[in-house]
């Protein structure tokens, strides 16, 4: 911040001077980001879409979880009126914009933005967050920003047809029911495609061959270990079961869409509904602390180096890195107000980190970050970086000592068992991995979640749906809760269902 | 290149559907809240919508999640002050099992749930069961106005009713649908051609000059011959005649302004006339209200006289009932208006009095109201009023009253707690005093 500071000879007239803006001024603030933002930086970006909001339409999309349309739900209704009093009251201020991961990218600005904040959003969300989303490898391999608003529009018209048809509260008491499952209804990793029955053909020959060529009769006279015991007719009959189900299966919803007997098909197509938003938002839970991180790196150079150009003044700077430096601001873990880590304050702080270490590295950089350490590119390493981490790798590979120092991160374990709270690691030499490692966990969604699976079910007899829960480190679900949520599963799946909860291995 | 879009201008309210979702979904409990909310404001303020809590059983949307308790966990937190490894902390004790656990039973605790009605949700549910009474009276139900309404447009009508505007909106169309010339067209011509001086200077411009005579020529003869408004795009306003059953109330607040009646009684009357107000304006398009206070001589008074006027004497209650009549007959004929009156006093009156009112009431006021209310704000000890023996004059001598007319009711009033159920017990739907007549 200091560098940019420095008072430099302008070379050009400030693009404006108030706080007011019309559309041919954002166009031409516009024009003079992007030229920093792909000349500069080397960001790629879907064509924007700049849309300008008001305040009411802002907490309609907040309600509609950021999206521009989205299918009618009471829970919707919900949130509106919670933010909306919220906001009246003066408790929580509105975001200054919204973006949408969709081509063209969307974004949503408020107008009671000063035209220096304008310059703000539109360099984070515009570009930032656009980059971020082109190119990052969650969102290529599991979203298609192509063709989500089309997808939404679908959604919403088919349960507004299906509410006409079977009745509001029929096809309420179902997306309730999938609501509640939506956490636990999206795929973690691609699935193997089906093989074609040709292709399936072709693999069994080949197997039989190769059984046939490597045949010994020999193999034949070993003795059978006693753990390995010819499996009963029983046991048989699991593994069947498993294998036509493709147990165990984590995707609830999906389980459920394919497998339920009592859904219909309506039903069917509105849990796949559900359980498809879920999957769109799943890279972005995944990323809350790079995406941002992104984003506020990239305005923060953007409008530094618009400031160097002299196309925007010295107050308008003053009242940007005013904005900037409150959404940076991490509390202390003592401080009333602290609520966890900031991602913006993490995010930013990590991918300034990487251009320091990528152009002033100290010893210790050099020893940490053999790769990148005084490369000089750091734009070529933060777009690496941005393409190919998600949060929890991210911090895995990239939070330095130096940066554990400055935050001053420690390590707190509590345990069940213990009547003391135990501090496992500090910012020290021997810390440096464990509270790095410790707080890469703490991103890791798959792993914050809880990990619920259908494992058996027998459709032949009393088709018993049967769940587990494997508790990570003794911690239970919350009892209520869960509670409730089976009831949404046992009325979805028609049949009786359990949850049983056992201890995760390792 | 960037699209701009200006959405502020787009249709509000996209979130109205799923809002009122919600709240039909929470009705029950909404209604309890806004309830319990007008039992503990003053009205003034609960009439204005404004912030309700309800429980969150009915709302809220479960989700697995790990439980705030239990198990093995590790917390990485910013902000190290003096810890070194291997420190250890007391946890914090008093049953919180680590983090704040609330409601045991229910595994997480929850707050309520909180959000702003606005004005027009919070009267709707605030009257969601109450009902006019005696709406059903024959005799002024029958009688219904004829209203004209509008119904859309139509090709013949009276001159008075024309539209213009869409008169103005099928010319256009039918004029850029037959091409007819545009003045700004012609005028630009002519323009032109002034410019041109005559005779011209040039060969060119003399082959332009004519040319352009041609075309204005040719363009004003279809100026000419296609009209700039026909008869055909003429459209007029329609208007049909819809029965509407009378929309018209005027509501009649007595009261007794003597010594008597201090200013929490003053406080207690006012309250219950709003609440009637409000009730009434939800009902009728258009509810008039007329004040007269009396002390042994009665008075019509504008509102801010009838709350704090002050005037004194003695309490002739009968002469604020023959003022009443007075000012019906004079501007509230009954075969026009509903007519609602309140009384609100502390029961005293002048000895003999209270049988003249009684008279009036049965044979002046009652046939032709629709509802008299009688409120008697009792001391703050309601206690020794129920215990009968020392009623008030009036309660006495209306006693009879209540029992033989149906659209007379009274209650006693001792805190501003007790307005509004007893409000909604003299207007609550199925009243017991409508069951049994």
């Amino acid at each position: 911040m200091t560098e940019s500071l420095v008072r430099r000879p302008r070379t050009a007239k400030p693009l404006f001077e108030g706080a007011e803006w019309d559309f041919p001024l954002m166009q031409e603030v516009y024009e003079a980001v992007k030229d920093i933002a792909l000349n500069d930086l080397g960001l790629d970006v879907f064509p924007n879409q700049i849309e300008v909001i008001s305040a009411e339409q802002m907490l309609d999309a907040y309600s509609s979880v950021g999206m521009p349309l989205m299918y009618s739900h009471w829970s919707f209704g919900k949130r509106f009126v919670r933010d909306e009093m919220l906001y009246r009251k003066g408790y929580q201020a509105l975001a200054y914009e919204i973006v949408i991961n969709s081509n063209p990218c969307i974004s949503y600005y408020m107008e009671e933005n000063s035209m220096a904040m304008q310059t703000l959003v539109l360099a984070h969300a515009a570009f930032g967050h656009n980059h971020f989303f082109k190119n990052n490898y969650l969102f290529q391999q599991w979203t298609d920003p192509n063709g989500i608003l089309d997808y939404l529009e679908f959604a919403k018209r088919y349960v507004a047809e299906c509410e006409e048809k079977h009745g509001q509260e029929a096809v309420e008491s179902v997306l309730d029911a999938a609501h509640a499952l939506q956490n636990q209804s999206v795929f973690r990793y691609r699935r193997a495609t089906k093989l074609k029955l040709s292709e399936y053909e072709a693999r069994h020959r080949e197997r039989l061959a190769n059984a046939q060529a490597s045949y010994s009769d020999l193999w034949r006279t070993v003795p059978r270990s006693r753990k390995n015991k010819e499996p009963t007719q029983a046991e048989k009959e699991a593994a069947e079961r498993m294998l036509r189900h493709r147990l165990p299966e984590e995707n609830l919803l999906y389980f459920l869409e394919k497998n339920s007997p009592t859904l219909q098909p309506w039903q069917r197509e509105l849990l796949r509904i559900v359980r498809n938003v879920a999957q769109y938002f799943y890279p972005q839970r995944q990323t809350k602390l790079m995406n941002e991180g992104c984003a506020t790196f990239v305005h923060y150079h953007i409008v530094n180096e618009l400031y160097e150009r002299g196309l925007i003044s010295e107050g308008a700077l003053m009242e940007i890195l005013h904005s900037h430096s409150n959404v940076v601001y991490q509390t202390d873990f003592d401080h009333p107000h602290h609520s966890g880590m900031n991602p913006y304050a993490l995010g930013f702080a990590m991918m300034q980190d990487i251009q320091r270490i990528c152009v002033a590295p100290t010893d210790e950089d050099r020893e940490w970050f053999r790769d990148i350490a005084g490369c000089e590119d750091w734009r070529g390493a933060l777009r690496e970086i941005w393409a190919n981490y998600r949060d929890e790798s991210f911090v895995r590979q990239y939070l330095s000592p130096h940066l554990m120092r400055k935050f001053k991160l420690f390590v707190l374990s509590d345990k069940a068992a213990d009547s003391e709270y135990n501090i496992e690691a500090i910012h020290d030499a021997e810390g440096y991995r464990r509270v790095r490692n410790a707080l890469a966990d703490t991103y890791d969604v798959g792993a914050r979640d809880p990990d619920i699976q259908v494992v058996d079910v027998d459709l032949l007899g009393d088709r018993k749906l049967i769940l587990t829960h494997k508790r990570r480190n003794k911690v239970p679900l919350a009892e209520g809760d869960r509670d409730k949520v089976m009831r949404h599963v046992k009325r979805l799946w028609g049949y009786d269902a359990v949850l049983n909860e056992e201890d995760a291995e390792g | 290149m960037p699209q701009f879009i200006d959405r502020r201008l787009n249709p509000r309210d996209k979130s109205l559907g799923n809002r009122m979702r919600f709240l039909k979904r929470t009705r029950a409990r909404i209604k309890e809240a806004v309830d319990k909310a007008v039992r503990e404001r003053t009205i003034g303020d609960a009439a204005k919508g404004g912030s309700v809590s309800i429980p969150s059983d009915g709302i809220n949307e479960p989700m697995f999640h790990d439980s705030d308790a239990g198990g093995d966990r590790q917390r990485v937190m910013p902000g190290n002050k003096d810890f070194v490894t291997g420190d250890r902390i007391e946890k914090p004790k008093g049953g919180q099992g680590g983090r704040g656990r609330k409601g045991a039973d229910d595994g997480d605790g929850e707050d309520d749930f909180t959000f702003a009605l606005t004005e027009s949700e919070f009267l709707d549910l605030l009257f969601e069961d109450l009902e006019l009474p005696d709406l059903i009276k024959a005799s002024l139900k029958d009688a219904k106005l004829a209203e004209p309404r509008r119904a859309g447009y139509s090709a013949d009508g009276l001159i008075p009713n024309l539209n213009v505007l869409r008169t103005m909106r099928q010319s256009l169309g039918r004029r850029l649908a037959l091409r007819r010339p545009s003045r700004s067209e012609v005028e630009r011509i002519e323009a032109r051609l002034k410019e041109i001086s005559d005779p011209p200077e040039t060969e060119a411009l003399r082959d332009e000059q004519l040319r352009l005579r041609e075309e204005l020529k040719r363009l004003k003869r279809l100026q000419h011959a296609i009209p700039f408004i026909d008869p055909i795009d003429v459209r007029y306003n329609r208007f049909t005649r819809v029965t509407v059953p009378r929309a018209k109330a005027v509501m009649f607040c007595l009261m007794d302004v003597s010594a008597s009646m201090g200013e929490r009684e003053k406080d207690l009357a006012k309250r219950f006339f709003i609440l009637l107000h409000l009730f009434l304006r939800r009902k009728y398009e258009r509810v008039d209200v007329v004040f007269i206070r009396h002390t042994h001589e009665a008075k019509e008074v504008d509102e801010h006289e009838f709350f704090y006027g002050r005037e004194t004497g003695g309490t002739v209650v009968s002469s604020a009932l023959e003022e009443m009549i007075e000012v019906r007959d004079k501007r509230y004929s009954p075969a026009e208006w509903n007519i609602y009156c309140a009384e609100a006093s502390d029961g005293d009156n002048s000895g003999g009095d209270t049988d003249h009112c009684v008279e009036l009431l049965n044979e002046g006021i009652l046939p032709s109201t629709q509802y008299f209310a009688y409120i008697e704000i009792a001391d703050r000890d309601i206690s020794s009023h129920w215990s009968g023996g020392d009623s008030k004059e009036l309660w006495r001598g209306y006693a009879s009253l209540a029992e033989s007319a149906p659209n007379f009711a009274m209650r006693k009033v001792a805190n501003p707690a007790d307005i509004y159920p007893v409000f909604r017990e003299l207007f609550a739907r199925q009243r017991e005093k409508g069951a049994s007549t």
